[in-house]
């Protein structure tokens, strides 16, 4: 259900001085960056650096206490809900890999699959060929095929986490924010899942929340450091790992 | 979970997902098995009653076949609760409260019948009515004299109560056990008004006294054969709405629910449309069954609306096991032939069988009779599969992760 605009935005997101406080706490802080469309970014920071909370903001879990956000330079993505935000194309991959684990790897995407949401086209849904195609396509993507009438549950850690993504990726979203994808994963699996989002990248806009820097390395993408919920330092990893500041919060203390 | 569980239910699975539009019923065969006994039973066992002479063994008494027909009227109910437990992850404590409106709606409709038959004659008034000097008959009794407005109040009474409570609760993210807290106080809530002499519902007494429905009098065996005939064919089509709706998008939508909730809400659904959706159809199961059980049991008080009903609902489910709709019926009939048998031989006792069944079964069983039935034939397989393995050992089939994809293909480092 992504919203056609005839033309391409400027900005896939856009987030301006953006300040989220809990109980005078400043998870975020003024926090303003863009993302281009097509861009893959990985976001870095120590804990508590506010990425979490970010993404909160972006798919409609925290509402800002001050400053906006925007979605294909003109949706407020405050004024909507997370089922609203999903539809509208944003599509997000939580830390833990989130599958449902009594269904069906097949199941999974088909619930995943763009289209119509209400309860009672739910219920009087038929796969047609064409959403029978787009499934397969998506599972030999992750690289599930084989397995395609497996039980998520039975699927490794890894499976899981590429299982969420081909989810992600069916619901055809403009922008995906993906959540630590490597952590609790083989250096094999890393290399594969960073494989995988620079191919997924270009299409659409891919924002990587990361701590592992072997896995930002293999990204080979623009990185923005996050500290104390505001924008320490963005560009190259070359340059980010020379800058003073981004080496003292890391390394310093 | 093993392999050859997940075998086994994918195969499930992906045959329902093939196949054509009955795909949904055939592929149940449990399901199947379930409803060809049902109808068995609602075919022989009028006959055998009706037909064989008193004195023959074969003979079925009109006090067993209203026993079955009341427990049949708990498998719908036990349908009702797990189609939201089993398949949504709503535990309601207070689905006792629907299943009490039914049969209030019910039991209005054979007040009214009663006319002027009852003690005090008076042809409009039901007696409680005339016994607390009531002049006329309250706004909300009108119409109860019409059978088919009346058998819409079983339906819209508890839709009602449940679109209301779940548009309420759902909205605002309850969940969980405050959920199932909500759900046991709006129950008590009920009960104690009720209990009320000025709500119009007969108060503590309730509704009793019934002579007859639709011209038939409630004591004759037809009549009596009958109900049971029709709670047999209500538990079917309870069954058959169910199983359409746990096999649709929409079930799996529900098991997502169950599941991964915020998971279910950022892939785009609206969760608690959806809850309401199931919880409201539920609720109308309940109403429908207690609309069956009062004519069966001749009495309907505010009794039905105490937690401790609600409850037991939970515990024939958990019983039979939970997300099978088949186990939920097998469970609420095992549960309440267990409660009768064990009430008439040890009294004080059956409480705390009941008490030791749910924890029993919540620990060492949580997937019930159905899951312990299935673990055994699992078991069975296993052993066959074992055997066949070691006579052709070598072979791997399991392919990593890694061969399998397109864009995967890199080697290992």
């Amino acid at each position: 259900m992504t919203i056609q605009f005839g033309h391409i935005p400027k900005h896939i997101l856009y987030v301006n001085g953006v300040t989220v406080s809990f109980d005078g706490f400043k998870a975020l802080n003024n926090l303003s960056f863009t993302v281009a469309p097509g861009e893959l970014r990985a976001i870095i920071g120590p804990n508590g650096a506010g990425k979490t909370t970010m993404m909160d903001v972006i798919t409609g879990k925290v509402k800002p206490t001050t400053g906006e956000v925007f979605f294909r330079d003109t949706i407020d993505l405050s004024q909507h809900d997370e089922a609203e935000i999903a539809n509208l194309g944003i599509g997000r991959k939580f830390q833990k890999p989130t599958v449902i684990e009594s269904l069906t790897i097949f199941e999974n995407l088909e619930l995943a699959l763009e289209g119509n949401r209400g309860v009672f086209r739910s219920l009087f849904h038929k796969l047609d060929g064409d959403q029978r195609k787009r499934i397969d396509e998506i599972v030999e993507l992750v690289g599930l095929a084989e397995k395609r009438q497996w039980l998520a549950g039975a699927l490794s850690h890894g499976q899981k986490q590429w299982l969420e993504i081909g989810m992600l990726l069916i619901q055809g979203p403009d922008l995906l924010l993906v959540d630590e994808p490597a952590a609790g994963m083989t250096d094999h699996e890393t290399s594969l899942t960073a494989k995988l989002l620079r191919e997924i990248s270009g299409e659409r806009s891919v924002v990587v929340v990361e701590h592992d820097m072997e896995f930002i390395k293999a990204l080979d993408c623009p990185v923005t450091v996050l500290h104390e919920g505001r924008v320490l330092a963005e560009g190259t990893l070359e340059k980010v790992q020379n800058n003073e500041e981004v080496i003292e919060v890391y390394l310093g203390r | 979970m093993n392999d050859t569980t997940l075998i086994n239910t994918t195969m499930n699975h992906a045959k329902v997902l093939e196949n054509s539009r009955l795909g949904w019923l055939l592929n149940d065969v449990a399901g199947k098995r379930l409803l060809t006994v049902v109808l068995a039973a609602i075919v022989i066992i009028p006959l055998l009653n009706l037909l064989v002479p008193p004195d023959s063994f074969f003979h079925v008494s009109t006090y067993t076949v209203g026993l079955l027909g009341k427990y049949l009227c708990y498998a719908l109910l036990a349908l009702a609760v797990d189609l939201i437990w089993g398949y949504c992850g709503i535990l309601s404590l207070g689905h006792g409260a629907f299943f009490a409106l039914g049969g209030y709606a019910m039991g209005m409709y054979m007040m009214r019948q009663i006319g002027d038959r009852g003690v005090y004659g008076n042809p409009l008034l039901p007696d409680f009515m005339v016994f607390l000097n009531w002049p006329e008959l309250p706004w909300y009794w009108y119409g109860f004299d019409n059978f088919a407005f009346a058998m819409l109040m079983v339906l819209l009474a508890p839709a009602i109560l449940a679109f209301v409570f779940g548009w309420l609760t759902f909205r605002s993210r309850v969940t969980g056990v405050y959920l199932s807290i909500i759900t046991q106080a709006m129950t008590y809530a009920l009960m104690l008004a009720f209990f009320q002499n000025d709500m119009g519902f007969g108060g503590n007494n309730g509704l009793t006294d019934f002579k007859d429905i639709l011209g038939f009098s409630l004591q004759s065996d037809n009549t009596k054969v009958a109900l049971f005939v029709l709670s047999g064919l209500a538990v079917i089509l309870g069954y058959l709405l169910c199983r359409f709706v746990v096999a649709s998008k929409l079930g799996r939508v529900l098991v997502s629910i169950r599941d991964a909730e915020s998971r279910t809400r950022f892939v785009g659904y609206r969760v608690e449309h959806y809850k309401l959706f199931v919880f409201v159809l539920s609720a109308m199961l309940a109403g429908i069954a207690g609309a069956l059980y009062v004519p069966q049991v001749g009495i309907i008080n505010p009794g039905e609306f105490s937690p401790i009903n609600s409850i037991e609902i939970i515990i024939w489910v958990a019983v039979g096991g939970r997300g099978f709709l088949y186990g939920a019926v097998i469970g609420a009939i095992l549960v309440n032939y267990g409660k009768t048998f064990f009430t008439g031989a040890f009294p004080e006792v059956w409480l705390f069988m009941l008490g030791a069944l749910f924890v029993v079964s919540t620990l060492f069983f949580p997937q019930g009779v159905v899951g312990i039935v299935q673990q055994l034939k699992q078991k069975r397989a296993e052993r066959t599969a074992f055997r066949t393995v070691a006579q052709q050992s070598g072979a791997s089939t399991e392919s990593t992760p890694a061969n399998d994809s397109k864009i995967l293909q890199e080697p290992a480092p």
